[in-house]
Protein backbone atom coordinates (compact mmCIF):
# COMPACT_ATOMS: atom_id res chain seq x y z
CA UNK A 1 0.00 0.00 0.00
CA UNK A 2 2.75 2.44 0.95
CA UNK A 3 4.52 1.65 -2.27
CA UNK A 4 1.32 2.41 -4.15
CA UNK A 5 1.00 5.78 -2.45
CA UNK A 6 4.61 6.58 -3.32
CA UNK A 7 4.01 5.67 -6.97
CA UNK A 8 0.87 7.77 -6.98
CA UNK A 9 2.73 10.81 -5.69
CA UNK A 10 5.43 10.34 -8.31
CA UNK A 11 2.85 9.75 -11.03
CA UNK A 12 0.92 12.89 -10.12
CA UNK A 13 4.11 14.95 -10.32
CA UNK A 14 4.97 13.57 -13.74
CA UNK A 15 1.37 13.98 -14.86
CA UNK A 16 1.36 17.64 -13.76
CA UNK A 17 4.33 18.36 -16.02
CA UNK A 18 2.63 16.58 -18.91
CA UNK A 19 -0.52 18.56 -18.17
CA UNK A 20 1.23 21.92 -18.51
CA UNK A 21 2.53 20.86 -21.92
CA UNK A 22 -0.67 19.12 -23.01
CA UNK A 23 -2.65 22.33 -22.36
CA UNK A 24 -0.69 24.12 -25.08
CA UNK A 25 -1.33 21.37 -27.60
CA UNK A 26 -5.00 21.33 -26.87
CA UNK A 27 -5.47 25.11 -26.87
CA UNK A 28 -3.67 25.59 -30.17
CA UNK A 29 -5.58 22.68 -31.66
CA UNK A 30 -8.79 24.30 -30.45
CA UNK A 31 -8.21 27.54 -32.34
CA UNK A 32 -6.31 26.34 -35.41
CA UNK A 33 -7.13 22.61 -35.69
CA UNK A 34 -3.39 22.27 -35.87
CA UNK A 35 -1.21 19.79 -34.05
CA UNK A 36 1.63 22.11 -33.22
CA UNK A 37 4.54 19.71 -33.57
CA UNK A 38 6.88 22.43 -32.40
CA UNK A 39 5.20 22.59 -29.00
CA UNK A 40 7.49 19.99 -27.39
CA UNK A 41 10.42 22.06 -28.55
CA UNK A 42 8.96 25.19 -27.01
CA UNK A 43 9.04 23.22 -23.77
CA UNK A 44 12.74 22.51 -24.42
CA UNK A 45 13.34 26.21 -25.08
CA UNK A 46 11.88 26.93 -21.64
CA UNK A 47 14.40 24.59 -20.06
CA UNK A 48 17.32 26.22 -21.83
CA UNK A 49 16.15 29.77 -21.21
CA UNK A 50 15.99 28.81 -17.52
CA UNK A 51 19.43 27.23 -17.64
CA UNK A 52 21.13 30.18 -19.34
CA UNK A 53 19.35 32.70 -17.20
CA UNK A 54 20.72 30.99 -14.10
CA UNK A 55 24.23 30.75 -15.60
CA UNK A 56 24.38 34.35 -16.70
CA UNK A 57 22.41 36.23 -14.13
CA UNK A 58 22.31 34.23 -10.93
CA UNK A 59 25.28 31.83 -11.01
CA UNK A 60 25.81 31.79 -7.26
CA UNK A 61 22.26 32.10 -6.13
CA UNK A 62 21.01 30.28 -3.06
CA UNK A 63 18.58 27.53 -3.99
CA UNK A 64 15.11 28.50 -2.87
CA UNK A 65 11.49 28.40 -3.93
CA UNK A 66 11.68 32.10 -4.81
CA UNK A 67 14.68 31.49 -7.10
CA UNK A 68 12.79 28.71 -8.79
CA UNK A 69 9.74 30.87 -9.32
CA UNK A 70 11.84 33.66 -10.83
CA UNK A 71 13.50 31.20 -13.21
CA UNK A 72 10.10 29.80 -14.15
CA UNK A 73 8.74 33.27 -14.92
CA UNK A 74 11.74 34.07 -17.10
CA UNK A 75 11.41 30.76 -18.95
CA UNK A 76 7.70 31.46 -19.48
CA UNK A 77 8.56 34.77 -21.13
CA UNK A 78 11.25 33.08 -23.24
CA UNK A 79 8.98 30.30 -24.46
CA UNK A 80 6.12 32.70 -25.08
CA UNK A 81 8.41 34.84 -27.23
CA UNK A 82 9.38 31.84 -29.33
CA UNK A 83 5.70 30.85 -29.57
CA UNK A 84 4.76 34.33 -30.79
CA UNK A 85 7.50 34.31 -33.42
CA UNK A 86 6.39 30.90 -34.68
CA UNK A 87 2.74 31.89 -34.88
CA UNK A 88 3.41 35.24 -36.56
CA UNK A 89 5.99 34.17 -39.10
CA UNK A 90 5.34 30.49 -39.72
CA UNK A 91 1.65 29.80 -39.13
CA UNK A 92 -0.19 33.07 -39.71
CA UNK A 93 0.85 33.45 -43.37
CA UNK A 94 -0.64 30.00 -43.99
CA UNK A 95 -4.00 30.68 -42.39
CA UNK A 96 -5.88 30.26 -45.65
CA UNK A 97 -3.63 27.57 -47.13
CA UNK A 98 -4.60 23.88 -47.15
CA UNK A 99 -4.24 22.18 -43.77
CA UNK A 100 -1.36 19.98 -44.93
CA UNK A 101 0.86 23.01 -45.58
CA UNK A 102 0.67 24.24 -42.03
CA UNK A 103 1.15 20.72 -40.68
CA UNK A 104 4.36 20.30 -42.67
CA UNK A 105 5.45 23.76 -41.56
CA UNK A 106 4.92 22.72 -37.94
CA UNK A 107 7.20 19.74 -38.44
CA UNK A 108 9.74 22.02 -40.11
CA UNK A 109 9.64 24.48 -37.20
CA UNK A 110 10.10 21.58 -34.79
CA UNK A 111 13.19 20.35 -36.63
CA UNK A 112 14.52 23.88 -36.82
CA UNK A 113 14.25 24.31 -33.06
CA UNK A 114 15.76 20.90 -32.33
CA UNK A 115 18.74 21.15 -34.64
CA UNK A 116 19.06 24.91 -34.25
CA UNK A 117 19.20 24.15 -30.52
CA UNK A 118 22.00 21.65 -31.07
CA UNK A 119 23.88 24.25 -33.08
CA UNK A 120 23.57 26.86 -30.35
CA UNK A 121 23.69 24.80 -27.17
CA UNK A 122 25.61 21.77 -28.43
CA UNK A 123 24.23 18.27 -28.68
CA UNK A 124 25.49 16.89 -25.40
CA UNK A 125 23.36 17.04 -22.28
CA UNK A 126 23.96 19.88 -19.85
CA UNK A 127 23.46 19.85 -16.16
CA UNK A 128 20.49 21.86 -14.91
CA UNK A 129 21.64 23.66 -11.74
CA UNK A 130 20.07 23.11 -8.34
CA UNK A 131 17.75 26.02 -7.81
CA UNK A 132 15.56 24.28 -5.31
CA UNK A 133 16.77 23.08 -1.92
CA UNK A 134 16.86 19.29 -2.10
CA UNK A 135 14.71 18.08 0.73
CA UNK A 136 12.64 15.02 1.27
CA UNK A 137 9.65 15.21 3.50
CA UNK A 138 9.15 11.92 5.31
CA UNK A 139 5.45 11.16 5.34
CA UNK A 140 6.10 8.02 7.37
CA UNK A 141 5.97 4.43 6.26
CA UNK A 142 8.76 4.94 3.72
CA UNK A 143 6.70 7.43 1.74
CA UNK A 144 8.57 10.52 0.67
CA UNK A 145 7.50 13.76 -0.82
CA UNK A 146 10.36 15.47 -2.62
CA UNK A 147 10.75 19.25 -2.60
CA UNK A 148 10.69 19.01 -6.43
CA UNK A 149 7.33 17.43 -6.28
CA UNK A 150 5.93 20.00 -3.90
CA UNK A 151 7.08 22.72 -6.27
CA UNK A 152 5.64 20.93 -9.29
CA UNK A 153 2.28 20.54 -7.57
CA UNK A 154 2.27 24.11 -6.38
CA UNK A 155 3.30 25.73 -9.65
CA UNK A 156 1.10 23.62 -11.90
CA UNK A 157 -1.88 24.02 -9.59
CA UNK A 158 -1.56 27.80 -9.59
CA UNK A 159 -1.01 27.95 -13.35
CA UNK A 160 -3.98 25.72 -14.05
CA UNK A 161 -6.21 27.82 -11.81
CA UNK A 162 -5.14 30.94 -13.69
CA UNK A 163 -5.77 29.17 -16.97
CA UNK A 164 -9.17 27.94 -15.86
CA UNK A 165 -10.06 31.52 -15.03
CA UNK A 166 -8.79 32.84 -18.37
CA UNK A 167 -10.60 30.23 -20.42
CA UNK A 168 -13.93 30.17 -18.62
CA UNK A 169 -14.34 33.61 -17.10
CA UNK A 170 -12.87 36.18 -19.46
CA UNK A 171 -13.76 37.63 -22.82
CA UNK A 172 -10.53 36.19 -24.21
CA UNK A 173 -11.59 32.71 -23.11
CA UNK A 174 -15.05 33.06 -24.60
CA UNK A 175 -13.53 34.29 -27.85
CA UNK A 176 -11.08 31.38 -27.86
CA UNK A 177 -13.85 28.84 -27.37
CA UNK A 178 -15.94 30.60 -30.02
CA UNK A 179 -13.07 30.30 -32.49
CA UNK A 180 -12.68 26.64 -31.67
CA UNK A 181 -16.26 26.15 -32.78
CA UNK A 182 -16.09 28.27 -35.90
CA UNK A 183 -13.31 30.62 -36.86
CA UNK A 184 -15.45 32.03 -39.63
CA UNK A 185 -18.40 32.95 -37.41
CA UNK A 186 -16.05 34.28 -34.75
CA UNK A 187 -14.48 36.58 -37.30
CA UNK A 188 -17.88 37.60 -38.57
CA UNK A 189 -19.20 38.79 -35.23
CA UNK A 190 -16.16 40.98 -34.63
CA UNK A 191 -13.67 38.82 -32.79
CA UNK A 192 -10.14 39.83 -33.70
CA UNK A 193 -9.21 36.29 -34.54
CA UNK A 194 -5.50 36.83 -35.07
CA UNK A 195 -5.17 38.54 -31.73
CA UNK A 196 -6.95 35.73 -29.91
CA UNK A 197 -4.82 33.10 -31.65
CA UNK A 198 -1.70 35.01 -30.69
CA UNK A 199 -2.76 35.17 -27.04
CA UNK A 200 -3.50 31.45 -27.20
CA UNK A 201 0.07 30.82 -28.35
CA UNK A 202 1.42 33.08 -25.61
CA UNK A 203 -0.48 31.20 -22.92
CA UNK A 204 0.20 27.71 -24.29
CA UNK A 205 3.89 28.42 -24.84
CA UNK A 206 4.44 29.98 -21.45
CA UNK A 207 2.87 26.97 -19.74
CA UNK A 208 5.28 24.77 -21.70
CA UNK A 209 8.15 27.04 -20.62
CA UNK A 210 7.19 26.63 -16.97
CA UNK A 211 7.03 22.88 -17.50
CA UNK A 212 10.50 23.00 -19.07
CA UNK A 213 12.00 24.43 -15.88
CA UNK A 214 10.07 22.04 -13.63
CA UNK A 215 11.36 19.19 -15.77
CA UNK A 216 14.91 20.47 -15.50
CA UNK A 217 14.57 20.67 -11.73
CA UNK A 218 13.21 17.13 -11.52
CA UNK A 219 15.44 15.50 -14.17
CA UNK A 220 18.49 17.75 -14.21
CA UNK A 221 20.05 16.80 -17.54
CA UNK A 222 18.79 18.69 -20.54
CA UNK A 223 19.63 18.67 -24.24
CA UNK A 224 18.04 20.20 -27.34
CA UNK A 225 16.13 17.03 -28.17
CA UNK A 226 14.64 17.07 -24.70
CA UNK A 227 11.21 18.06 -25.99
CA UNK A 228 10.72 15.05 -28.20
CA UNK A 229 9.48 12.41 -25.83
CA UNK A 230 7.67 14.54 -23.22
CA UNK A 231 6.18 16.51 -26.12
CA UNK A 232 4.87 13.39 -27.74
CA UNK A 233 3.50 12.11 -24.45
CA UNK A 234 1.81 15.40 -23.65
CA UNK A 235 0.26 15.26 -27.10
CA UNK A 236 -1.00 11.75 -26.38
CA UNK A 237 -2.37 13.00 -23.07
CA UNK A 238 -4.25 15.72 -24.93
CA UNK A 239 -5.67 13.16 -27.35
CA UNK A 240 -6.61 10.90 -24.45
CA UNK A 241 -8.48 13.74 -22.74
CA UNK A 242 -10.10 14.85 -25.99
CA UNK A 243 -7.98 17.24 -28.03
CA UNK A 244 -9.37 20.75 -27.96
CA UNK A 245 -10.71 20.28 -24.45
CA UNK A 246 -8.80 22.10 -21.71
CA UNK A 247 -10.11 20.05 -18.80
CA UNK A 248 -9.59 16.87 -20.81
CA UNK A 249 -5.93 17.68 -21.34
CA UNK A 250 -5.32 17.88 -17.59
CA UNK A 251 -7.19 14.65 -16.91
CA UNK A 252 -5.44 12.83 -19.77
CA UNK A 253 -2.05 14.02 -18.56
CA UNK A 254 -2.63 12.97 -14.95
CA UNK A 255 -3.87 9.55 -16.11
CA UNK A 256 -0.84 9.12 -18.34
CA UNK A 257 1.61 10.20 -15.63
CA UNK A 258 0.04 7.81 -13.14
CA UNK A 259 -0.09 4.85 -15.49
CA UNK A 260 3.50 5.36 -16.60
CA UNK A 261 4.65 5.39 -13.01
CA UNK A 262 2.63 2.31 -12.06
CA UNK A 263 3.90 0.39 -15.09
CA UNK A 264 7.48 1.40 -14.31
CA UNK A 265 7.02 0.54 -10.65
CA UNK A 266 5.14 -2.73 -10.85
CA UNK A 267 6.12 -4.17 -14.20
CA UNK A 268 9.29 -2.74 -15.66
CA UNK A 269 10.55 0.70 -16.57
CA UNK A 270 11.38 -0.69 -20.01
CA UNK A 271 7.71 -0.55 -20.85
CA UNK A 272 7.13 2.95 -19.59
CA UNK A 273 7.63 4.77 -22.86
CA UNK A 274 5.77 2.16 -24.88
CA UNK A 275 2.72 2.58 -22.65
CA UNK A 276 1.94 6.06 -23.99
CA UNK A 277 1.83 4.73 -27.54
CA UNK A 278 -0.32 1.81 -26.50
CA UNK A 279 -2.74 4.31 -24.96
CA UNK A 280 -2.70 6.37 -28.15
CA UNK A 281 -3.56 3.34 -30.26
CA UNK A 282 -6.33 2.30 -27.89
CA UNK A 283 -7.85 5.76 -27.80
CA UNK A 284 -7.78 6.07 -31.57
CA UNK A 285 -9.41 2.66 -31.93
CA UNK A 286 -11.98 2.85 -29.18
CA UNK A 287 -12.76 6.48 -28.56
CA UNK A 288 -11.13 8.76 -31.11
CA UNK A 289 -12.75 11.86 -29.64
CA UNK A 290 -11.00 11.20 -26.32
CA UNK A 291 -12.46 10.97 -22.85
CA UNK A 292 -14.10 14.42 -22.76
CA UNK A 293 -14.04 15.17 -26.47
CA UNK A 294 -17.08 15.90 -28.54
CA UNK A 295 -17.97 14.01 -31.69
CA UNK A 296 -17.25 17.05 -33.80
CA UNK A 297 -13.50 16.52 -33.47
CA UNK A 298 -13.57 13.10 -35.10
CA UNK A 299 -13.91 14.34 -38.64
CA UNK A 300 -10.65 16.29 -38.42
CA UNK B 1 -31.82 62.01 -46.35
CA UNK B 2 -28.72 60.59 -44.75
CA UNK B 3 -27.38 57.40 -46.26
CA UNK B 4 -25.99 54.85 -43.84
CA UNK B 5 -24.73 52.46 -46.47
CA UNK B 6 -23.95 53.10 -50.08
CA UNK B 7 -22.78 50.25 -52.28
CA UNK B 8 -21.51 50.84 -55.80
CA UNK B 9 -20.38 48.28 -58.35
CA UNK B 10 -19.78 45.56 -55.77
CA UNK B 11 -18.13 42.51 -57.29
CA UNK B 12 -17.09 39.23 -55.69
CA UNK B 13 -15.38 36.30 -57.36
CA UNK B 14 -15.04 32.82 -55.96
CA UNK B 15 -12.24 31.41 -58.07
CA UNK B 16 -13.45 32.03 -61.60
CA UNK B 17 -17.11 32.12 -60.64
CA UNK B 18 -18.44 35.64 -60.38
CA UNK B 19 -20.95 35.62 -57.52
CA UNK B 20 -21.65 39.37 -57.61
CA UNK B 21 -21.48 41.11 -60.94
CA UNK B 22 -21.28 44.72 -59.84
CA UNK B 23 -24.34 45.60 -57.79
CA UNK B 24 -25.29 49.01 -56.45
CA UNK B 25 -27.79 49.92 -53.76
CA UNK B 26 -28.37 52.26 -50.83
CA UNK B 27 -29.59 51.91 -47.28
CA UNK B 28 -30.94 55.23 -45.94
CA UNK B 29 -30.53 55.93 -42.23
CA UNK B 30 -33.29 54.61 -40.02
CA UNK B 31 -34.90 52.46 -42.73
CA UNK B 32 -35.35 48.79 -43.42
CA UNK B 33 -34.01 47.81 -46.81
CA UNK B 34 -34.23 44.26 -48.00
CA UNK B 35 -32.47 42.20 -50.57
CA UNK B 36 -34.60 39.35 -51.78
CA UNK B 37 -33.72 36.56 -54.13
CA UNK B 38 -33.61 32.83 -54.60
CA UNK B 39 -31.09 30.46 -53.11
CA UNK B 40 -27.66 31.10 -54.62
CA UNK B 41 -28.52 34.60 -55.87
CA UNK B 42 -25.61 36.10 -53.92
CA UNK B 43 -27.41 37.53 -50.88
CA UNK B 44 -25.05 36.11 -48.26
CA UNK B 45 -22.07 37.05 -50.39
CA UNK B 46 -23.31 40.65 -50.51
CA UNK B 47 -23.54 40.85 -46.73
CA UNK B 48 -20.16 39.19 -46.27
CA UNK B 49 -18.53 41.59 -48.70
CA UNK B 50 -20.00 44.56 -46.84
CA UNK B 51 -19.00 43.31 -43.41
CA UNK B 52 -15.43 42.49 -44.38
CA UNK B 53 -15.84 38.75 -44.53
CA UNK B 54 -14.96 38.20 -48.16
CA UNK B 55 -12.74 39.98 -50.66
CA UNK B 56 -14.55 42.30 -53.04
CA UNK B 57 -14.09 44.98 -55.63
CA UNK B 58 -16.21 48.11 -55.85
CA UNK B 59 -17.04 50.82 -53.37
CA UNK B 60 -18.79 50.43 -50.05
CA UNK B 61 -19.39 53.59 -48.07
CA UNK B 62 -20.61 53.39 -44.48
CA UNK B 63 -21.55 56.61 -42.67
CA UNK B 64 -19.78 58.62 -45.37
CA UNK B 65 -16.45 56.88 -45.37
CA UNK B 66 -15.22 54.06 -47.59
CA UNK B 67 -14.90 50.68 -45.89
CA UNK B 68 -14.15 48.38 -48.81
CA UNK B 69 -12.08 45.42 -47.62
CA UNK B 70 -11.68 46.64 -44.06
CA UNK B 71 -11.39 43.85 -41.51
CA UNK B 72 -14.56 42.54 -39.97
CA UNK B 73 -13.60 43.44 -36.39
CA UNK B 74 -12.85 47.03 -37.40
CA UNK B 75 -16.31 47.37 -38.90
CA UNK B 76 -18.01 45.88 -35.86
CA UNK B 77 -16.16 48.46 -33.79
CA UNK B 78 -17.82 51.14 -35.95
CA UNK B 79 -21.27 49.67 -35.45
CA UNK B 80 -21.70 47.66 -38.63
CA UNK B 81 -22.90 44.37 -37.21
CA UNK B 82 -23.61 41.21 -39.17
CA UNK B 83 -26.03 38.64 -37.84
CA UNK B 84 -25.05 35.52 -39.76
CA UNK B 85 -27.12 33.02 -41.66
CA UNK B 86 -28.20 29.76 -40.05
CA UNK B 87 -26.87 28.87 -36.65
CA UNK B 88 -24.67 31.83 -36.11
CA UNK B 89 -24.46 31.22 -32.39
CA UNK B 90 -21.73 29.30 -30.61
CA UNK B 91 -23.41 26.07 -29.48
CA UNK B 92 -20.54 25.23 -27.10
CA UNK B 93 -21.03 28.46 -25.12
CA UNK B 94 -23.88 29.38 -22.82
CA UNK B 95 -26.57 31.87 -23.82
CA UNK B 96 -24.96 34.45 -21.53
CA UNK B 97 -21.51 33.84 -23.00
CA UNK B 98 -22.88 34.27 -26.51
CA UNK B 99 -24.43 37.56 -25.46
CA UNK B 100 -21.21 38.69 -23.82
CA UNK B 101 -19.47 38.19 -27.14
CA UNK B 102 -21.85 40.80 -28.55
CA UNK B 103 -19.51 43.49 -27.23
CA UNK B 104 -16.27 41.71 -28.04
CA UNK B 105 -15.39 44.04 -30.88
CA UNK B 106 -17.66 46.92 -29.98
CA UNK B 107 -15.87 48.93 -27.33
CA UNK B 108 -18.38 51.75 -27.17
CA UNK B 109 -21.16 49.36 -26.10
CA UNK B 110 -19.24 47.86 -23.18
CA UNK B 111 -20.46 50.33 -20.60
CA UNK B 112 -24.09 49.73 -21.61
CA UNK B 113 -23.94 45.95 -21.51
CA UNK B 114 -26.31 45.46 -18.58
CA UNK B 115 -28.83 47.97 -19.86
CA UNK B 116 -28.80 46.43 -23.34
CA UNK B 117 -29.09 42.97 -21.84
CA UNK B 118 -32.26 43.99 -20.02
CA UNK B 119 -33.67 45.44 -23.22
CA UNK B 120 -32.94 42.19 -25.01
CA UNK B 121 -34.78 40.29 -22.32
CA UNK B 122 -37.81 42.49 -22.98
CA UNK B 123 -37.68 41.56 -26.66
CA UNK B 124 -36.80 37.94 -26.02
CA UNK B 125 -38.10 36.83 -22.63
CA UNK B 126 -37.22 33.23 -23.48
CA UNK B 127 -33.54 34.02 -23.49
CA UNK B 128 -33.75 35.26 -19.95
CA UNK B 129 -35.15 31.94 -18.79
CA UNK B 130 -32.38 30.09 -20.59
CA UNK B 131 -29.51 32.39 -19.75
CA UNK B 132 -27.21 29.70 -18.34
CA UNK B 133 -28.15 27.02 -20.82
CA UNK B 134 -25.67 25.82 -23.44
CA UNK B 135 -26.71 27.52 -26.69
CA UNK B 136 -26.55 24.26 -28.64
CA UNK B 137 -29.51 22.97 -26.64
CA UNK B 138 -31.81 25.82 -27.72
CA UNK B 139 -34.44 25.33 -30.41
CA UNK B 140 -33.81 26.76 -33.87
CA UNK B 141 -36.02 29.76 -33.19
CA UNK B 142 -34.35 30.44 -29.86
CA UNK B 143 -30.93 30.26 -31.49
CA UNK B 144 -32.05 32.81 -34.05
CA UNK B 145 -33.31 35.06 -31.25
CA UNK B 146 -29.98 34.66 -29.51
CA UNK B 147 -28.10 35.61 -32.66
CA UNK B 148 -30.21 38.76 -33.06
CA UNK B 149 -29.92 39.59 -29.36
CA UNK B 150 -26.14 39.24 -29.53
CA UNK B 151 -26.06 41.66 -32.44
CA UNK B 152 -28.26 44.15 -30.54
CA UNK B 153 -26.02 44.02 -27.47
CA UNK B 154 -23.37 45.62 -29.68
CA UNK B 155 -25.62 48.64 -30.37
CA UNK B 156 -25.59 48.38 -34.16
CA UNK B 157 -25.84 51.47 -36.33
CA UNK B 158 -26.44 49.18 -39.25
CA UNK B 159 -27.66 45.65 -38.72
CA UNK B 160 -27.09 43.13 -41.49
CA UNK B 161 -29.58 40.30 -41.06
CA UNK B 162 -29.04 37.17 -43.11
CA UNK B 163 -32.22 35.09 -43.55
CA UNK B 164 -33.44 35.32 -39.97
CA UNK B 165 -36.56 33.33 -40.84
CA UNK B 166 -34.80 30.40 -42.48
CA UNK B 167 -36.06 27.01 -41.33
CA UNK B 168 -38.35 28.36 -38.60
CA UNK B 169 -41.96 27.48 -37.85
CA UNK B 170 -44.53 30.00 -39.21
CA UNK B 171 -45.38 31.39 -35.78
CA UNK B 172 -41.74 31.95 -34.98
CA UNK B 173 -41.22 33.57 -38.37
CA UNK B 174 -43.99 36.00 -37.59
CA UNK B 175 -42.44 36.80 -34.23
CA UNK B 176 -39.00 37.37 -35.76
CA UNK B 177 -40.37 39.81 -38.34
CA UNK B 178 -42.27 41.69 -35.63
CA UNK B 179 -39.08 41.98 -33.70
CA UNK B 180 -37.17 43.32 -36.69
CA UNK B 181 -39.79 46.05 -36.98
CA UNK B 182 -39.50 46.88 -33.29
CA UNK B 183 -35.72 47.03 -33.49
CA UNK B 184 -36.07 49.48 -36.33
CA UNK B 185 -38.93 51.60 -34.95
CA UNK B 186 -38.13 51.61 -31.23
CA UNK B 187 -34.37 51.58 -31.32
CA UNK B 188 -33.85 53.37 -34.61
CA UNK B 189 -31.52 50.70 -35.94
CA UNK B 190 -30.99 50.79 -39.69
CA UNK B 191 -31.52 47.32 -41.12
CA UNK B 192 -30.31 45.61 -44.27
CA UNK B 193 -32.35 42.43 -44.43
CA UNK B 194 -31.65 39.49 -46.68
CA UNK B 195 -34.51 37.04 -47.21
CA UNK B 196 -35.90 34.29 -49.36
CA UNK B 197 -39.22 34.85 -47.64
CA UNK B 198 -40.00 37.70 -49.99
CA UNK B 199 -43.55 38.36 -48.87
CA UNK B 200 -42.77 38.97 -45.22
CA UNK B 201 -39.61 40.88 -46.03
CA UNK B 202 -41.33 43.20 -48.51
CA UNK B 203 -44.15 43.88 -46.05
CA UNK B 204 -41.81 45.38 -43.49
CA UNK B 205 -39.35 47.04 -45.88
CA UNK B 206 -39.21 50.68 -46.82
CA UNK B 207 -37.29 49.77 -49.93
CA UNK B 208 -36.14 46.55 -51.54
CA UNK B 209 -33.94 45.11 -54.26
CA UNK B 210 -34.41 41.84 -56.09
CA UNK B 211 -31.17 39.99 -56.64
CA UNK B 212 -30.79 37.30 -59.27
CA UNK B 213 -27.54 35.46 -60.00
CA UNK B 214 -25.35 38.29 -58.84
CA UNK B 215 -27.27 41.14 -60.46
CA UNK B 216 -30.00 43.49 -59.29
CA UNK B 217 -33.07 42.79 -61.35
CA UNK B 218 -35.63 45.11 -59.83
CA UNK B 219 -35.95 47.66 -57.09
CA UNK B 220 -38.72 49.65 -55.50
CA UNK B 221 -40.57 50.30 -52.29
CA UNK B 222 -41.76 47.23 -50.45
CA UNK B 223 -45.36 47.98 -51.47
CA UNK B 224 -44.42 48.46 -55.14
CA UNK B 225 -42.62 45.16 -55.32
CA UNK B 226 -45.43 43.33 -53.55
CA UNK B 227 -47.67 44.43 -56.41
CA UNK B 228 -45.16 43.86 -59.18
CA UNK B 229 -46.27 41.08 -61.53
CA UNK B 230 -42.83 39.54 -61.97
CA UNK B 231 -42.20 39.51 -58.26
CA UNK B 232 -45.62 38.03 -57.65
CA UNK B 233 -44.99 35.26 -60.13
CA UNK B 234 -41.43 34.36 -59.24
CA UNK B 235 -41.03 35.18 -55.58
CA UNK B 236 -44.47 35.19 -54.07
CA UNK B 237 -45.73 32.10 -55.86
CA UNK B 238 -48.90 33.86 -57.09
CA UNK B 239 -50.29 33.58 -60.60
N1 LIG C 1 -17.13 30.05 -50.36
C1 LIG C 1 -17.61 29.91 -51.61
N2 LIG C 1 -16.85 29.35 -52.60
C2 LIG C 1 -17.31 29.21 -53.84
N3 LIG C 1 -18.54 29.59 -54.23
C3 LIG C 1 -19.34 30.14 -53.32
C4 LIG C 1 -18.92 30.32 -51.96
N4 LIG C 1 -19.94 30.90 -51.28
C5 LIG C 1 -20.93 31.05 -52.17
N5 LIG C 1 -20.58 30.61 -53.38
C6 LIG C 1 -21.41 30.65 -54.62
O1 LIG C 1 -21.79 31.99 -54.84
C7 LIG C 1 -23.14 32.07 -55.23
C8 LIG C 1 -23.90 32.95 -54.25
O2 LIG C 1 -23.96 32.33 -53.00
P1 LIG C 1 -24.64 32.99 -51.72
O3 LIG C 1 -24.15 34.38 -51.60
O4 LIG C 1 -24.43 32.11 -50.57
O5 LIG C 1 -26.17 32.98 -52.15
P2 LIG C 1 -27.47 33.19 -51.27
O6 LIG C 1 -27.08 33.66 -49.91
O7 LIG C 1 -28.26 34.18 -52.03
O8 LIG C 1 -28.17 31.87 -51.23
C9 LIG C 1 -23.66 30.66 -55.29
O9 LIG C 1 -23.59 30.22 -56.61
C10 LIG C 1 -22.71 29.89 -54.43
O10 LIG C 1 -22.58 28.57 -54.87
MG1 LIG D 1 -27.45 32.83 -48.09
Amino acid sequence: MNEFIQHTINGLALGSIYALVALGYTMVFGVLQLINFAHGDIFMVGSFVGLYFIRWFMPNVEPSLLTTIIVILVAMVGSATVGVIIEKFAYRPLRKAPRINILITAIGVSLLLEYGGQLIFGASPQFFPDILPRKQIDLGGAIYLDSNQVTIFLVSFVLMLVLQFLVFKTQFGRAMRAISHSLETANLIGINVNKVILITFIIGSSLAGAAGVLYGVAYPKIDPLLGLLPGLKAFIAAVLGGIGNVTGAVIGAILLGLSETYVAGYISSTYRDALAFLILILVLLLRPAGLLGTKKIEKV
Amino acid sequence: METTLNVEGLQVNYGNVQALKGISFKVPKGKIVSLIGANGAGKTTTLKAISGNCKSAGVVVFNNHPITNKESFQLVAEGLIHCPEGRGVFPNLTVMENLQLGIVGRHSAKANFNKNLEECFVLFPRLKERINQIAGTLSGGEQQMLAIARALIGEPELLLLDEPSLGLAPLVVKLIFEIIVRINKDKGVTVLLVEQNAKQALKISNYAYVLETGKILLEGTGADLLNNDDVKKIYLGEH
